[in-house]
């Protein structure tokens, strides 16, 4: 009776995520410290398996934070035990105090995702509906692992590497360690460059004006449009809604010869009121057909309200349809600036000039054997910062506009 | 109405010249021999030589027009050559095609085919003032009319461009890349953002936090990301992945995972060609773009009534069935519209590949090759050619989009 389908299954749950949390934790170590750590993998998988025991076989009201202490404590001694006190691969003599710390980590972490995956259930046995769902746990905890390093890894090495120096990248590439004791000077010497000798600082300046035009110009065409297609009946309204979408699918590559032929022959190509013509040329579409959905969903009572009390169309577009439509304007203007920022291919196609470079060109520029890598990366970050914490700060009205209508990437 | 149309009218121009414009202008090109070197104007290049030594006054002498149509592709029509003689120097003949007034000579020299040269001679004599103070000719420089013929507005036409194309050996397998990428790109983005929506769809401390960074792919410029992943996988003595791989023993020496075509997998006998390169640009891909999937999937998860989901537990269903039978159908909608429009981005991508790779490696998409043929090679028109294909392609794809565009899009 004390045992049943649901302690199996955390032996086995324990089995793994002691095998990946040693994995995770003894690489996040290594990459920290740049000492030579190796996973001790079975050896993970074994003692992770022991304090799944430990731990699963109480009863769930058993398992206060003494139990739990005492799985950790299981884990621990189970690597040590297995490893001949090497529990990262390496003689604990080596940085001592990091290895302890990881490894309380790393115990920590393995019996508090134990512990959320056999919550309130086990030892005994269980009916389908309780096993599906220790094992949707246990997935969706590796989901959680699994895409936060993924997502995070590419940034991590992005951010890292543009504090290094090309010298140690090339000699230790695993080491990713900061020595802090250089000073910030040293440390930000990369940024320091780039802005100094590497003219980011026009790059950023540009971009920002670019993006901001782009914003300025696609709401001023978009609003009205959007407002027309919205609520006016006129001929050829349901098709143009439509054919706004289709508008976003026709592919930049495809407009590039031509442009470039003819921007080429107008000379406004290496200009950048070039740019500023063609951004908004394909984002208006899609704000316009993001702000139209959201303008169908003001209840247009509210409107003939105003028109009744004795406003003008467009009086009625200011005073009243606007201000409800705020948080549309925002994201729509979020989303175009996001586009505007992040936008490669005219900007590479168009700008030689390297006083008008936005920071996507003068990226590309770095990509070359003569400048240092850390450069590279430290300009990817100057270009990621910006529209990154201009997102996350406000991403609930991104998110809410991007749903309203748009698929563009 | 009129209303209407005029506020709309900015909108229709602007997208009328950038958009639909450039997309007639580019079927144009394509059925056009033009070379990147033709966006310069050709124009006629006049070097004037006095060639003889005037020493004494009555001494003769010949001054040479020699005139080049700068361009070797296309002609000039209608060129006139006007120049003054310096002072000093009596002009006593002059070439055929000139007409004299005074010292002002002016020549029509029709029309020069692409490269062609012309001499044009005036013999002169020199008076005494000239001896004096000589006078260099070329201080004078002549006026030139002419028509310069732009190869992108003549009525000059090939199908060459096209010929060539379905002629290349990789023509084909540039498609098939095209598409390998653009169903592997889609169905793997939206799988895995069916999966972190599933993740995101319950309560848990630090969502918000995490909920922000899984969207930062698409958010980050691809220009930082993929250099990020390029060095990341860099296979010299810097990247990160192997330097990993070989720490723990996975691998002896280093892969060219963005360099290396393929490599021979060995599965229950059966051998056969892995693509190295392109599966990773793949994985980018999804990379990029799972959060967009996740986004829409989220918002349409969370927008579900919770009644069914009770009335499921109250009846025994399971949580894998309660996500088979009744998460999945309501689904079904907002995945089919993501499916539809990202495989049309997927298959419009061009900067990622072109960032990572190149086209490198078995990566070629048709995206990749319309800028290599129209930059990399200069012929604008072939690339223009390829545009069409993918424009093509396209439309094909829109057709079946708007045959199945569901009603619930989100």
């Amino acid at each position: 009776m004390r045992i049943g389908n649901i302690f199996i299954l955390c032996l086995i749950a324990g089995a793994i995520w002691g095998a990946i949390y040693t994995l995770l934790i003894t690489l996040l170590a290594l990459l920290v410290t740049g000492v030579e750590f190796q996973p001790q993998l079975w050896q993970g998988m074994v003692a992770g398996t022991a304090a799944a025991g430990v731990l699963v076989f109480q009863r769930p009201a058993g398992r206060d934070r003494r139990m739990l202490a005492m799985a950790g404590g299981v884990f621990i001694a189970g690597l040590l035990l297995l490893t001949g006190l090497q529990p990262l691969g390496t003689g604990l003599g080596r940085a001592i105090l990091g290895q302890v710390v990881f490894i309380v980590l790393l115990a920590f972490v393995l019996v508090q995702t134990l512990h959320l995956t056999a919550l309130d259930l086990g030892p005994g046995h269980e009916s389908r509906y309780n096993v599906e769902v220790v094992i949707l746990r246990f997935f969706k905890g590796f989901g959680l692992v699994f895409f936060t390093i993924a997502v995070a890894l590419p940034f991590f090495v992005m951010v890292m590497m543009s504090l290094k120096n090309q010298q140690l990248l090339l000699s230790d590439p695993l080491d990713f360690s900061l020595d802090l004791s250089q000073g910030a000077a040293a440390l930000f010497r990369s940024y320091i460059e780039l802005f100094g000798q590497y003219n980011f600082g026009t790059f950023l300046l540009n971009s920002a004006m670019v993006s901001v035009a782009t914003v300025a110009i696609t709401l001023f065409f978009a609003v009205p449009g959007a407002y027309v297609v919205a609520r006016l009946k006129f001929p050829g309204q349901a098709f143009l809604s439509r054919s706004i979408l289709l508008i976003y699918m026709v592919p930049m590559i495809v407009l590039v010869i031509p442009l470039y032929a003819i921007f080429s022959q107008l000379g406004m190509r290496n200009t950048l009121w070039g740019l500023m013509l063609v951004y908004p040329a394909t984002t208006i579409p899609v704000a316009l057909y993001m702000l139209q959905g959201y303008f169908r969903g003001i209840p247009a009572e509210l409107e003939d309200a105003g028109l009744m009390d004795g406003l003008t169309r467009i009086g009625v577009i200011r005073k009243v349809t606007l201000p409800l439509a705020l948080p549309a304007l925002a994201s729509v203007a979020l989303y175009v600036f996001m586009i505007a920022w992040n936008e490669f291919l005219f900007a590479f196609m168009f700008l030689d000039n390297v006083q008008l470079y936005t920071l996507s060109r003068g990226i590309a520029d770095l990509n070359t054997a003569e400048v240092p890598r850390q450069h590279l990366m430290a300009g990817a970050v100057i270009a990621t910062i910006p529209v990154l914490v201009l997102f996350l700060w406000f991403e609930r009205f991104l998110v809410t506009g991007l749903t309203a209508g748009s698929v563009k990437g | 109405m009129r209303f209407a149309y005029l506020l709309l009218l900015p909108t229709f121009l602007i997208v009328l010249s950038v958009v639909l414009f450039p997309l007639l202008a580019n079927f144009w090109i394509s059925v056009k021999p033009v070379q990147l070197g033709d966006l310069r104007t050709p124009s006629i290049l006049v070097n004037e030589r006095l060639m003889d030594k005037l020493e004494a006054a009555g001494d003769e002498g010949t001054i040479r027009y020699r005139a080049r149509n700068s361009s070797r592709r296309s002609a000039i029509t209608d060129i006139t050559l006007v120049d003054t003689v310096p002072a000093g120097l009596t002009i006593l003949t002059v070439d055929e095609r000139c007409t004299l007034q005074a010292t002002q000579i002016t020549c029509a020299l029709g029309n020069f085919e692409a490269g062609q040269r012309e001499d044009l001679l005036v013999t002169v004599a020199a008076e005494q003032a000239f001896i004096d103070a000589p006078i260099n000719v070329k201080d004078t420089d002549p006026v030139l009319t002419f028509d310069p013929e732009n190869i992108l507005t003549s009525w000059q036409f090939t199908l060459d461009n096209f010929r060539q194309l379905f002629a290349s050996n990789d023509f084909w397998p540039v498609l098939r890349v095209s598409i390998y990428y653009t169903v592997f790109g889609t169905v793997g983005a939206l799988v895995m953002g069916l999966f972190a929506a599933q993740l995101m769809n319950m309560a848990f401390r630090g969502r918000t936090v995490l909920r922000g960074l899984f969207l930062s792919p698409y958010v980050a410029p691809v220009i930082a990301v993929a250099f990020a992943w390029v060095l990341l996988l860099d296979a010299g003595p810097g990247g990160t992945l192997n330097a990993l791989l070989q720490q723990l023993g996975v691998i002896d020496g280093p892969i060219n995972f963005l360099g290396q075509r393929s490599t021979t997998v060995q599965v229950l006998g059966f051998s056969f060609e892995f693509p190295v390169a392109l599966t990773w640009v793949i994985l980018f891909e999804i990379w990029r773009y799972f959060p967009l999937a996740f986004l829409f999937i989220l918002a349409r998860m969370q927008s579900m009534s919770k009644d069914i989901y009770e009335a499921a537990e109250i009846d025994g269903a399971t949580p894998l069935q309660q996500f088979w039978y009744i998460s999945l159908p309501q689904l079904i909608g907002i995945m089919m519209v993501l499916f539809l429009l990202r495989f049309i981005w997927t298959f419009n991508k061009f900067d990622d590949i072109f960032l990572l790779t190149g086209g490198a490696a078995g990566t070629r998409t048709l995206t990749v090759n319309v800028y290599e043929q129209a930059f990399a090679v200069s012929n604008l028109g072939a690339g223009a050619a390829v545009a069409v294909v993918v424009f093509a392609v396209l439309l094909v794809f829109a057709v079946i989009f708007f045959r199945f565009s569901p009603k619930d899009d989100g």
